[in-house]
């Protein structure tokens, strides 16, 4: 059964929307009522079909409309796909992982054909094939990561591993939660990490940098991270702050339910078999407040979570100014009645 | 628990007196997957006392997807492993293969790199090579074995390298000299060493000297584990006692009494198989490269693939 794929912007006139069930295999991130930073890493293994977690790299009804964003933004600043000349190796590795994943997990929208070197690619709901020589980039329209990243949902970094730490010598980044790639290209691990607050000093990298040390090929992980924006915008950037930060002054108890959206973002880490690198990848998904308040479970948990969320967090995500907005149209939602432990939305 | 590959010997090739080489295929015919240079294996070998696993690195041509290929040497102090690879191995034996890991891969920011082959510690240092002139780098290989029939895989590299392959012969008086070997390199230059740990130790020592940065000198070094007194492990999560006999490693141990830690390389190098450690009623002997000294003073943790105890019973957090 294919996907039915949605007509839709993520930005101007942000006719973004989800279907019914798209709110409903929404990866809600919080399974307790207060929200605190952890190492929250697990195998990154088939789950329920139709989950978001049931593929390698979940595509869904907002696919192509994101793969025409992506263009969009990468048309107004090249700066958002970087690569490191010595990534060439992994940029192969990209390509063929993406390329093998989703004509196995998608036949119906993706096909790969192998014949040693001489690869072809087909991609129908962009309307692309492509015939080409793997390992020779002349043969691409694009570099081999930027081409298969265009035609992915969600954002890449990869990270070469040398010295006992890992560099984000590469990266696809338009749909970011307020961060630069163009700045935090070649730094090591904890430095593009360094502005998170508290999790440095409860020893959070440093234990999530010696796991990924350790990360196995053929075992890939996942975690979960979020924030929120206003309007269902991928490129909230550094770079185009101005056009989308003062959206957040215009949050009012008539529009917040529509408006404001929680964004999360599902991580899968996966080590590369050429190049000994990590594939970082970063699925956002976004739905308003009033889409997840359909569900009383979930209504109540994220009035807790954001009701008792520590200041500097609030302000490291950027949610200060809209937040008390937020919570007293959810705290009409919720009567104080226990939510059992758990992310599910019944 | 990683990934285990069925796998079947489909080859084994006589080397040199004691060094064997072997092709691994999968049982079910299909592609393996590639890999980057320096990776090794770690290979489940049905000894008659139980599953031994042994790394072992991969010297073929990564982007074979059909065959696996390492090299092995005969232990003269065989815990069992090499031995069995010797004398009981046999061509279609079905054998269960770990995926690969990379404790030893190339600096992909070096402008030029020196391989520095030990013996057997040639098989990394051929996969590096294939890997380096593959992507057109500067690279050149100084490769010291006992004598002129121990020159294994020599022939493959002479291929890949060149005349910047350099061989030295023991037999004949020739050895290689650290000193001469690494002064006046040019910045940017990487150096990367396999072989036995008496080797290891002047080539570290001498980069130092020299004024080296430690991050641009590579070596590997896999650690069997050493025997030692028998002992017990008293497994406090699952509720087991173990024992460790004088051969065996605390890790197999454990793992023969159905528990299963992770791992990654069994040669104390990788950190994977840290355990807590609850109680101890002998001292802890640690074999590993991993933990720091604070660490090993602290009394905390162990590294079960290579560490053991001097007999008498420790509890571990399993």
């Amino acid at each position: 059964m294919g996907i039915a794929f949605r007509e839709e912007t993520f930005r101007d006139t942000y006719t973004y929307r989800n279907s019914d069930e798209g709110v409903r295999r929404f990866p809600f991130p919080f399974g307790l009522d207060q929200y605190m930073y952890s190492v929250n890493i697990e195998p990154h293994t088939a789950g329920k079909p139709g989950s978001v977690y049931e593929h390698a790299f979940d595509i869904d009804e907002h696919y192509i409309a994101e793969c025409r964003d992506r263009a969009i933004t990468l048309e107004r600043d090249p700066k958002r796909c970087i690569s490191l000349p010595h990534m060439i190796d992994a940029e192969w590795d990209v390509l063929e992982l993406i390329m093998t994943s989703l004509s196995k997990d998608y036949p119906e929208h993706f096909s790969l054909q192998r014949d040693g070197n001489k690869w072809t690619w087909t991609n129908r709901p962009l309307g692309i094939e492509q015939a080409f020589v793997f390992g020779d980039a002349a043969t691409l329209p694009h570099p081999p990561f930027e081409y298969i990243t265009r035609q992915t949902q969600g954002d890449f970094v990869i990270m070469d591993h040398r010295d006992g730490d890992l560099w984000a010598d590469a990266g696809m980044i338009t749909s970011q939660a307020d961060w630069s790639l163009a700045f935090d290209v070649g730094m090591s691990f904890k430095e593009w990490h360094g502005p998170v607050p508290r999790a440095h000093e409860i020893g959070v990298f440093d234990r999530a940098l010696k796991y990924l040390l350790m990360l196995q090929l053929g075992n890939p992980v996942r975690r979960l991270n979020w924030t929120m924006t206003v309007n269902p915008r991928l490129d909230t950037a550094p770079e185009t702050y101005p056009e989308w930060g003062p959206d957040r002054t215009g949050v009012t108890l008539e529009n917040v339910a529509q408006k404001v959206h929680l964004r999360v973002e599902l991580q899968g880490l996966f080590r590369l078999p050429r190049s000994n690198g990590i594939l970082f990848s970063i699925r956002c998904y976004l739905a308003s407040v009033g889409d997840l308040a359909r569900y009383p479970r979930w209504a109540r948990r994220l009035h807790r979570v954001l009701r008792d969320l520590p200041d500097d967090l609030a302000e490291y995500k950027g949610l200060v100014r809209y937040k008390p907005t937020v919570l007293e149209w959810l705290s009409r939602l919720d009567d104080g009645t226990p939510v059992p432990a758990g992310t599910d939305p019944e | 628990m990683s990934v285990q590959l069925d796998m079947r010997l489909a080859r084994i090739i006589e080397l040199a007196p004691g060094i064997r080489e072997f092709w691994l295929c999968r049982e079910d015919g299909g592609e393996l997957p590639v890999y980057s240079g320096g990776s090794h294996i770690v290979v489940s070998l049905p000894l008659p006392g139980g599953i031994q696993r042994n790394p072992y690195s991969l010297v073929g041509d990564p982007s074979d997807t059909s065959k696996w290929r390492i090299a092995v040497r005969r232990q003269e102090q065989s815990r069992g492993g090499s031995a069995w690879l010797h004398e009981s191995a046999r061509e279609g034996q079905a054998i269960k293969v770990s995926m690969p890991a990379n404790l030893f891969p190339m600096a992909r920011l070096g402008r030029h790199h020196i391989l520095i082959a030990g013996g057997i510690g040639v098989t990394p240092i051929l996969s590096l090579s294939r890997e380096l002139a593959r992507l057109g780098e500067s690279f050149e290989v100084h490769y010291a074995h006992r004598a002129p029939e121990f020159a294994v895989l020599a022939g493959e590299l002479r291929t890949l390298a060149g005349p910047d392959l350099h061989c030295y012969v023991e037999s004949r008086g020739e050895t290689i000299d650290f000193r001469k070997l690494l002064a006046g390199r040019p910045l940017g230059t990487h150096a990367y060493l396999c072989g036995p740990q008496g080797m290891v130790e002047a080539y570290h020592r001498t980069a130092r000297e020299m004024g080296w940065p430690d991050t641009h000198v590579h070596s590997e070094r896999f650690l069997a584990p050493p025997p030692g007194e028998a002992f017990k492990v008293r497994l406090a999560k699952s509720g087991k006692d173990v024992e460790v006999r004088s051969e065996q490693s605390m890790l197999e141990a454990i793992e023969a009494s159905g528990v299963q830690p992770p791992f990654l390389c069994r040669g104390g190098a990788c950190g994977q198989c840290e355990t807590e450690v609850l109680a101890c009623d002998s001292s802890l002997l640690h074999n590993d490269l991993f933990l720091s000294q604070a660490e090993r003073e602290s009394g905390r943790k162990i590294m079960p693939c290579v560490s053991r105890v001097a007999g008498g019973c420790i509890t571990v957090n399993l």
